[in-house]
């Protein structure tokens, strides 16, 4: 079983100094990277399957090119090799461009699976995954929960979250599948791991590698962020310290006189 | 060209959903601000009734009964339609940012090249183009954002606006399913329903949400109780979910559900900004926390210093009073 996981270095929400530069873009120097929270569940259900079932994991990313120190967290979780696409004619790209050259880099791999996070904590909204599997011409099974690969039929069937709970569905493989934390927490790199992935292979590639057309010429991107601003604070809310039962009336009087009971 | 803006319905229990009828609006509002039309599509193996009530919002309502979405993922099916009504000159595509919507969206993005506004808060015509709002970096900042070129795709969070019927009914016109998905069908061999799961999270009016405070599966029931009283859907924190307490498909927060009902009421939930980031544009927010310098009173309306197992049944009670009286 060969799975490639798509792996986006984003700015570490933990360390809160995420910001937009003066071009309202992400300033990716201003804040430490991590691979990005739902990637994470992504390499760790791609670590189980291999460790049950034999193969290999590989990582891809687009990102700029000290990417590799992040993509080494990865490596480092077990993922045995790197694909970085960087160029600098991708600063700033857009989802079109994200997709048609995830995707060009993706057919360049062999894959049975391929795994994406559900989204991205730097928000370009939950699309890539559908949109690499609609370039590819591959089924996407989105939202997984849980994943399991038959390779006697060559089927992969995932249990996708609903609204209700979740759907059991199924497709052939190669196969696109969209990563939710449902599958369980990721693994801590090993110190063993941390030293193996120093020397696994990050091989990079520009746009030029892949082929013709990928992104438009001279960053024509196709949406573009015209404004930021800070979110409005909400007005200071009442504060109730009272014994039960008054605290209970008060918050029900309050409900009655927004209407909301 | 004017512009000829689609809104894309979705159908859960034979019905549209909250979500398409404020999809429908924003379409019909962002055609009216830009001297286009506005159109409306329902996919579904029985669209009827759902593509009637889309009408409410729209001058034309395009239905397609796909007899296999019945036993298929929605989006491969959906796409072949829209992709259909591209061709005859829709140049807007506006989808709900749900998990339908959101992979209909990806695959229209990965198959036209178009550009995608995503997760809009609000949307307004700016002359060219539709403008959104969204909420982004965990909810540190509010950036506006535009096509570059006069076609593109908008997903719409809930409660961007508020729906409102148009002054009369548009036409529905029912069509056969294109032969062919736009992607690779993927067949749902089972649905399954979990306990408590029985509404949308997303669709709710009012919220009740249990955090790690609520301390076991039991504590829930308190959660469930209010739930009920108040006529609302039960919601999760990321610790409750983790605990096992309650299903992942409650989570909200980032790596969860964003929801925008007029009441989230809080027990138990600290307000950590993962959280916040999908509840934090609540009409009104209450939260019931024993710890007064919790963050979730930053944002709330009312907040209750008390512990959840007294101020809870307290509450319940003086709500089923109330109901007697
Ligand atoms: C990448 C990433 C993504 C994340 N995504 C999400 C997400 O989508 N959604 C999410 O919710 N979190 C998310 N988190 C986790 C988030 O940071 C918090 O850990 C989580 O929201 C805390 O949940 P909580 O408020 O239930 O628990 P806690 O923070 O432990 O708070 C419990 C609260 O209950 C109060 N309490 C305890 N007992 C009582 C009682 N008897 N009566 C009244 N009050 C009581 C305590 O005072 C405390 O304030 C994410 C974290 C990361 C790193
Ligand atoms: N630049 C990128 N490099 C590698 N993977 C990416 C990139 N952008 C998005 N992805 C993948 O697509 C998923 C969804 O991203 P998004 O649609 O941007 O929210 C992520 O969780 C990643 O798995």
């Amino acid at each position: 079983m060969r799975i490639l996981v798509l792996t986006k270095p984003v700015p570490d929400p933990a360390a809160g100094a995420e910001r937009l530069g003066p071009d309202f873009r992400l300033d990716r120097a201003a804040s430490p990277t991590v691979v990005n929270g739902n990637d994470e569940y992504a390499l760790e259900a791609a670590l189980q399957l291999v460790e049950a079932q034999g193969g290999e994991v590989a990582i891809l990313s687009m990102a700029p090119a000290n990417a590799v120190e992040t993509m080494r967290k990865a490596l480092a979780m077990g993922a045995l090799r790197g694909v970085l696409v960087t160029d600098p004619a991708l600063e700033g790209a857009d989802l079109p461009t994200t997709i048609r050259v995830l995707a060009a880099a993706a057919a360049a791999e062999s894959f049975d699976l391929l795994l994406a996070g559900l989204d991205t904590s730097d928000g370009q909204g939950g699309a890539v995954a559908a949109g690499v599997a609609a370039r590819l011409g591959l089924p996407l099974l989105s939202n997984a929960a849980s994943i399991e690969p038959d390779v006697a039929t060559g089927r992969v069937r995932v249990r996708r979250i609903s609204a209700k709970g979740y759907d059991v569905i199924e497709a052939p493989m190669p196969a696109v599948v969209s990563c939710t934390q449902a599958l369980g927490a990721p693994r801590y790199p090993s110190l063993k791991g941390i030293m193996a992935a120093r020397s696994r292979e990050i091989a990079t590639r520009s746009l030029a590698d892949l082929g013709d057309g990928l992104a438009p010429g001279g960053g024509a991107w196709a949406t573009r962020v015209v404004g930021a601003e800070k979110p409005p604070a909400r007005a200071a809310g009442r504060v109730v310290k009272a014994p039960p039962a008054d605290a209970a009336r008060e918050l029900a009087d309050f409900l009655a006189d927004r209407r909301l009971i | 060209m004017p512009p000829l803006i689609l809104a894309v319905g979705e159908v859960a229990d034979g019905t549209l959903t909250r979500l398409s009828t404020e999809v429908a609006t924003l379409a019909r509002s962002l055609a009216e601000a830009a001297g286009g039309s506005a159109v409306g599509l329902v996919v579904d193996a029985a669209p009827d009734a759902a593509a009637a009530e889309l009408a409410m919002y729209l001058p034309r309502v395009v239905a397609v009964a796909s007899p296999d979405t019945a036993g298929e993922v929605w989006a491969p099916r959906a796409v072949a339609e829209v992709r259909r009504l591209v061709d005859e000159g829709v140049s807007h595509v506006v989808l709900g940012a749900t998990a339908d919507g959101r992979d209909a969206a990806g695959a229209l993005v990965g198959l036209t090249g178009w550009g995608l506004l995503a997760n809009a808060d609000g949307a307004g015509w700016d002359g060219e183009g539709p403008v959104t709002v969204s909420s982004v970096l965990g909810g540190k900042a509010i950036v506006r954002s535009t096509l570059t070129a006069p076609a593109g795709i908008v997903t719409v969070r809930p409660g961007a606006v508020a729906a409102e019927p148009a002054a009369g009914a548009g036409a529905v016109e029912s069509r056969q399913p294109a032969a062919e998905p736009a992607t690779p069908a993927v067949p749902v061999l089972d649905r399954v329903s979990e306990a408590g799961a029985e509404a949308s999270l997303e669709e709710a009016r009012i919220v009740v949400v249990g955090g790690r405070g609520v301390g076991s599966p039991d504590g829930f029931g308190i959660v469930e109780d209010l739930a009920g009283l108040l006529g609302g859907v039960v919601g999760a924190t990321r610790a409750s979910v983790d605990a096992g307490w309650i299903a992942y498909a409650r989570q909200i927060g980032q790596t969860g559900k964003v929801v925008k009902p007029a009441l989230y009421l809080g027990l138990g939930v600290s307000g950590a900004m993962q959280h916040r980031v999908g509840m934090q544009s609540a009409g009104t927010i209450v939260a019931v926390n024993r710890d007064p310098d919790a963050p979730i009173a930053e944002v709330a309306d009312l907040f209750v210093v008390g512990d959840l197992f007294e101020v809870g049944p307290a509450l319940a009670a003086e709500l089923r009073a109330r109901r007697g009286a």
